[in-house]
């Protein structure tokens, strides 16, 4: 029978990461080439961003025991580090969806029968997702500057929340990416990516300060990762003297948002692999 | 030298057995027709063998390394070519090919290099720098077969290279097969049809039912019906009596094709005129009848109880991963 079994062959690292940048490619050619994809990604979060800030806006009292937080008296200065880090994890759904389609297509077999890494074909999924979430985020900004939205710590400190809110995308796709595989149908995965999305976007601090939230709402709101990531992208980009009215403290949020975005990739990661190398058994 | 070798595989999913025991081995330089209906068990063994799926239990090497033991090993080794075109719609045909190139880890140039050599092969090369969601349905599969070649594979895999094809890029298809095979390719192919077994195939192998039931040349699985069989067509009212009388003078089991009524005909023309004198003294008058060879359908059916091909050949199921 078989008694030529050589060492077991092992995908080299460098090769591991000329096959991700190869799979990048792929995926970001697929939005530059079907610009309707890039339209319909970019048109639902620059609708929430008009939504929140001119029907919402006008109602939700911004502004603690102390008065107002936002330093103009102006929602959308509250609304920006929010809905970067919204759209950050709505746009991470796509890396479920873009998943099952490939699972649907016969392309993860072909994956699967070539000599290449497995983690590339997620890592270059995630990142490809990244790479399209980093353009629609900044064309929200560029939206929301023209709707008078301004930032009051310098541009370095700016970037740092929009390369935050990117990163939690970013790990949040890892997330999503299991749920695709274990959902393995675009339409049980668009639902399923949605689930834990709603309640951690919608009870957070992303729209509305926690505040006006019944006490046993506001714990779960306080503190799970969406809130944190959005305060800290806030803190990053309100004038300071507004955090401390809302108990916000800067370097607090910054490295529990790290701690976040690194627990999630390494929980979900590992996950996301395994549960590739199944859904496709 | 041993292209693939498997031994006694097992698979099986919840309670379904896709594969029970299946033992299959396959020099280099040969094509190797693996012919059997939906739910065989072919892609299943295709799975195995290229790495997809863990067998339950057996073993299998293909070129001699294990598939459990040194999958990556395997894969530097062997070209898949599923049931499904997967190619991408948005790249051209020529960077669906040298993706999967650089994914064999060809440098960039090599790619290029053996992606333009392939799809020449393939007869694509004019249409090589238009998206892919331009192609034809064959050209869709061509461009298939042409990412499996990419990485020039020594043992190449190919499920149902013309399932859902229509009939002029089948023929197609088959002059590149037969042209690859003739470069020196080594081919395990699965189909259904077995006009497509008969002329692409060195070795066919029946599988039903997850399992291997038969195996050789298309001439020897053929004269192991005994040589010539005669076909009766008669009138439908007609049919039970003609079975009856046929059964009488047969050389082994009645078989019915259709319309028409097959018997072995070890005898050759004795049999014929057996037939006719059974059929005339049960006052019959046959619509039809005559002395042939039997073809891959008659091995078939006469090995399995019922046709290869099915009704309706379309039937696909919808997902790749649910595949059996």
């Amino acid at each position: 029978m078989t008694t030529a079994i050589r060492h077991r062959q092992r995908v080299k690292l460098s090769d591991a990461l000329t096959h991700t940048a190869v799979i990048t490619r792929r995926n970001t050619l697929r939005v530059v080439r079907l610009p309707q994809l890039l339209l319909f990604s970019t048109i639902q979060p620059v609708m929430f961003l008009l939504l929140f800030n001119y029907v919402f806006g006008g109602a939700i009292a911004i502004g603690g025991p102390g008065g107002s937080v936002s330093g103009s008296d102006s929602y959308i200065n509250w609304l920006i580090p929010g809905i970067l880090v919204q759209t950050a994890v709505f746009g991470a759904t796509a890396t479920a969806l873009g998943l099952t389609e490939d699972l649907g297509a016969g392309v993860i077999d072909r994956f699967r029968s070539l000599p290449m890494a497995r983690s590339a074909v997620l890592a270059g999924r995630t990142i490809a997702d990244l790479v399209r979430n980093t353009f629609v985020n900044g064309l929200m900004l560029i939206v929301g500057f023209l709707m008078g939205w301004r930032f009051e710590q310098g541009i370095p400190k700016m970037l740092l929340g929009v390369a935050l809110a990117l990163l939690f995308g970013y790990a949040f796709s890892w997330v999503m990416a299991t749920i695709g595989l274990v959902a393995k149908t675009p339409e049980a995965a668009q639902s399923a990516g949605f689930l834990p999305i709603f309640p951690l976007v919608f009870a957070s601090s992303v729209f509305v300060p926690t505040a006006s939230m019944p006490d046993w709402l506001q714990v779960f709101a306080e503190n799970q990762p969406v809130s944190v990531i959005a305060n800290a992208v806030r803190s990053l980009m309100i004038p300071e003297e507004a955090l401390l009215p809302l108990g916000l403290d800067q370097a607090t949020l910054i490295w529990q948002s790290f701690a976040w975005i690194i627990v999630m990739v390494a929980v979900f990661g590992p996950l996301a692999v395994r549960q590739y190398r199944r859904s496709v058994g | 030298m041993t292209a693939v070798e498997a031994h006694n595989i097992v698979k099986t999913f919840g309670d379904v057995v896709a594969l029970d025991g299946v033992t299959v081995s396959f020099e280099k330089g040969i094509v190797y027709g693996l012919l059997g209906p939906n739910g065989a068990g072919k892609t299943t063994l295709i799975r195995v063998l290229t790495t997809l799926l863990r067998p339950d239990s057996g073993s299998a090497s293909v070129v001699g390394i294990d598939v459990v033991a040194d999958p990556v090993g395997v894969r530097h080794r062997i070209g898949l070519a599923g049931q499904f075109a997967a190619v991408d719609d948005f790249l051209t045909g020529r960077e669906n090919v040298e993706m999967v190139g650089r994914l064999y880890n060809l440098s960039k140039k090599d790619a290029a290099r053996r992606a333009e050599d392939v799809l020449e092969r393939i007869r694509l090369i004019d249409a090589a720098d238009r998206p892919v969601r331009t192609y034809s349905g064959g050209m869709r599969r061509r461009l298939d077969l042409a990412a499996s070649m990419v990485g020039n594979p020594e043992v190449l895999f190919l499920d149902e290279p013309t399932t859902g094809v229509d009939p002029r890029s089948r023929l197609d298809l088959w002059d590149l097969i037969e042209e690859l095979v003739d470069a020196g390719t080594t081919l395990l192919l699965t189909t259904q049809y077995l006009d497509e077994a008969d002329r692409l195939a060195d070795r066919i192998g029946v599988i039903d039912r997850g399992h291997l039931i038969d195996e050789g040349t298309s001439d020897e699985l053929k004269d192991r019906l005994g040589g010539n069989v005669v076909e009766v067509h008669v009138m439908g009212d007609d049919r039970a009596t003609a079975a009856g009388a046929l059964t009488t003078v047969a050389d082994g089991e009645l078989m019915t094709e259709g319309q028409a009524l097959v018997i072995p005909a070890v005898n050759g023309a004795r049999t014929l005129t057996a037939a006719v004198r059974a059929l005339d003294d049960a006052g019959i008058e046959p619509q039809d009848i005559g002395l042939r060879r039997p073809t891959l359908d008659d091995v078939f059916l006469s090995l399995t109880g019922h046709r290869a091909e099915e009704e309706d050949h379309s039937e696909a199921p919808e997902h790749p991963s649910q595949r059996v």
